[in-house]
């Protein structure tokens, strides 16, 4: 009997002792925390996993030279604004965040902090690089990104030499009609290149699809932004919409697979059939270096191509340059806290250990003036540099204006029925030009 | 005895009350409030009333979800219910490796929705790739995918409450029957199936709301791909909150419903089989 006492009293605390072990692990950075309490802490959601170690680390170096606790969180891939939004229902929210452009700011534009009268404001190049609401700086972009063609100028080169290339320099190769030409001649010349395709496979799983629905489509928005003289809208015309269809047929019927196989093609399977020379032109962008890298193409192989769909004056055309990761600081958290926010991000970008991270570490081009010493060893890189030096107009990034992820998710799924034949292009239309209004009266009201 | 429950019953209730009422019940009551609300974080909602499910009776994308998961549930609580009694009276006739059959049988139920989906994924990608196919090719291949799928990882666990079941059956009912002169299959029909009608219960009540449920190994396996055709209920309410901005409420209300229809079917399904069981 007393045995069975004891024994349901041991079973019972355990369950309570779970219980509270369960609930009371929160501080794990509390070791870390040497300065006073009282001088506010940071805490930073950070958007990009490929850098999360390295923001930690920087964290640490902060830490130990100051004594100012900063916790860093990274969110798994594609999970950053669930992840934000649970995070920011807790006491201990995030005090420094991330937004992705205009549309991710109509979210969390009542959280952000006005940044106006920061010193990394200060140090930001050009207004072109912060999100303003009114006249309060709610967001300033850290790291300035650039997408293309990117290609193998090995492989290019070898198709120049054949005998009956018809564009034979990379400097001819400057519009959408040089570019289907030389795309349809290597995809017809595959075997003696020694490659799989021109294109490398247009993948729409989730892990590679943002490059056709968002990226590409940037560029039939971009022109038609320009033609109308606006920055946003909230119904699209589709002006450019047969452009879209031109360049998505190029990429399809040039490429390492068959149509009807890319449903399940990977943003890995893409990277590796570039990596291992088997297609000449993948599209995608800077940040792609580090999958691509150290492979059976060469550094100095590596160039990047504006994505060229048939506009008029496209010669003049550069690469895509902008940026989705702004940063944000939370409003709602303490004095003292955005304070020791504003002081860590003073940090970051002024101090040597802060540049030498992002900049060689973390391979990121900023917009701030401090960074002039301070470029990324990036072949890419140096291609949006070389291109920007000859004049070229960049494309901006306006796909942070589209509407909502359901509007590019439906084009998506209207552009992979379109490519395996399952659905007519009038349907890719419907999404872009209808699906624009719906979502926009969707998202707004 | 009863004097020392009636004097200990909070330290063996409360622990269990209190993680309920945490885990289960404080979620619940919100996430109800919630769907009456406009809101970015759970934390400040505003109380806008009923628009939210004004919203989803003009969304063809959840109608679609709930036609295809009903008949997807439709038709893995057959066939997983039909396998899963085969293969327990396989097993509960003595023949050679029985335990070593049923561990086998019931392992693929011990892994992970998500690791399944992928597993899956690769292998019937594998084999559609062969016909320059795929999975998200369309949503047939995916509805049949996750069928398998489904079939692969429940029938184990079926089975095992079925062989309990039919262990329970007393033998001497059994020898009864045969000396009547009942063959094999009035056997099946008269004694084994009202016999396991408690099994069958709990079965298709498990069957019945994992189907509904199912949302690992759909996110896994197709995603709802091609263009949202193979998006069962739960993935549909998860693409409506993350989806828009402002719409969080939406995928709430959304919640709601699916918590009602499941609930209402799970109770219907419940009061039928129950009805149909004997006593010993």
């Amino acid at each position: 009997m007393k045995k069975k006492k004891i024994l349901a009293l041991v079973l019972a605390a355990s369950m309570a002792g779970g219980m509270l072990a369960g609930c009371g692990s929160t501080s794990s950075g509390d070791e870390t925390a040497k300065g006073d309490k009282s001088s506010g802490k940071v805490y930073y959601l950070n958007f990009k996993p490929e850098q999360a170690d390295q923001w930690v680390e920087l964290a640490k170096e902060y830490t130990d030279e100051t004594g100012v606790q900063v916790d860093v969180q990274t969110a798994a891939s594609g999970t950053y604004e669930s992840q934000l939004k649970s995070e920011m229902a807790k006491d201990e929210a995030p005090t420094l965040f991330q937004v992705n452009g205009p549309v991710g700011l109509a979210t969390w534009k009542n959280y952000c902090y006005d940044l106006s009268d920061s010193d990394v404001y200060k140090d930001v190049e050009s207004d072109d690089y912060i999100l303003k609401d009114g006249d309060a700086v709610d967001g300033i972009a850290y790291v300035i990104e650039t997408y293309g063609l990117i290609y193998n100028k090995a492989l290019l080169n070898k198709y120049f030499e054949l005998p009956d290339a018809s564009i034979k320099s990379i400097d001819d190769l400057n519009n959408f009609q040089a570019l289907k030409t030389v795309a349809e001649e290597i995809q017809a010349h595959k075997d003696d290149l020694g490659v799989e395709g021109a294109f490398t496979s247009a993948g729409m799983d989730s892990s590679s699809d943002w490059r056709f629905k968002t990226h590409l489509a940037n560029l039939p928005i971009y022109y038609e932004y320009k033609a109308d003289g606006i920055d946003s809208t909230d119904a699209i015309k589709g002006t450019y919409l047969d452009n879209y269809k031109q360049i998505w047929d190029l990429y399809l019927n040039n490429s390492t697979c068959e149509p009807s196989m890319i449903s399940s093609k990977t943003g890995d399977d893409a990277a590796s059939e570039f990596a291992l020379g088997e297609a000449v032109f993948y599209q995608n962008g800077t940040w792609a270096y580090n999958d691509i890298k150290d492979n059976e193409v060469a550094d100095e192989d590596m160039g990047m191509l504006p994505i060229y769909i048939g506009v008029d004056g496209e010669e003049n055309q550069g690469l895509c340059t902008g940026s989705e990761n702004y940063w944000c600081v939370n409003k709602n958290a303490s004095e003292e806290d955005i304070q020791a926010t504003l002081d860590f991000m003073k940090w970051v970008v002024e101090s040597d250990e802060g540049r030498d991270m992002l900049a060689n570490e973390m391979g990121f081009v900023t917009p701030f003036t401090t960074f002039s010493d301070y470029l990324p060893d990036n072949p890419l890189v140096k291609a949006n540099a070389e291109y920007t030096e000859a004049g070229k107009t960049p494309v901006s990034w306006n796909f942070t204006t589209m509407p909502s992820e359901n509007w590019k998710n439906n084009l998506g799924g209207a552009l992979l029925n379109y490519a395996q034949g399952t659905g007519a292009w009038d349907s890719v239309q419907t999404a872009f030009v209808d699906g624009w209004a719906e979502e926009y009266a969707a998202a707004n009201e | 005895m009863q004097k020392a429950i009636k004097r200990y019953f909070p330290v063996f209730v409360l622990p269990t009350l209190i993680a309920f009422t945490i885990g289960f019940l404080a979620p619940f009551v919100l996430g109800v409030y919630l769907s009456f609300c406009k809101f970015t974080t759970v934390t400040d909602a505003k109380f806008i009333g009923l628009s939210n499910y004004a919203k989803i009776l003009g969304d063809g994308d959840f109608l679609h979800s709930l036609w295809f998961t009903a008949l997807f549930t439709i038709v893995t609580v057959l066939l997983i219910n039909i396998f899963a009694f085969a293969v327990a009276m396989l097993l509960t006739k003595n023949i050679k490796g029985t335990n070593i059959f049923r561990t086998v049988f019931f392992m693929p139920n011990l892994i992970g929705g998500i690791v399944l989906g992928y597993v899956w994924q690769l292998l019937l990608n594998g084999i559609l790739a062969h016909f320059q196919k795929t999975l998200t090719y369309s949503s047939k291949y995916g509805f049949w995918g996750l069928v398998i799928l489904m079939l692969w990882q429940q029938v184990g666990y079926m089975m095992i409450i079925y062989i309990s079941g039919i262990q329970n059956i007393p033998g001497e009912l059994i020898e009864a029957a045969q000396i009547d002169g009942a063959n094999k299959v009035q056997l099946l029909r008269y004694v084994t199936i009202p016999m396991v009608m408690p099994s069958i219960t709990i079965c298709t009540f498990l069957t019945l709301t994992n189907g509904f449920k199912l949302f690992d190994q759909n996110l896994a396996l197709t995603n709802g791909g091609p263009d949202k055709m193979s998006e069962m209920l739960a993935l549909n309410i998860y693409y409506t909150f993350y989806g828009r901005t402002g719409w969080e409420g939406v995928g709430q209300a959304k919640a709601v419903i699916f918590f009602i229809i499941v609930g209402v079917i799970a109770l219907i399904q419940n009061k039928l089989t129950t009805s149909k069981e004997v006593q010993q």
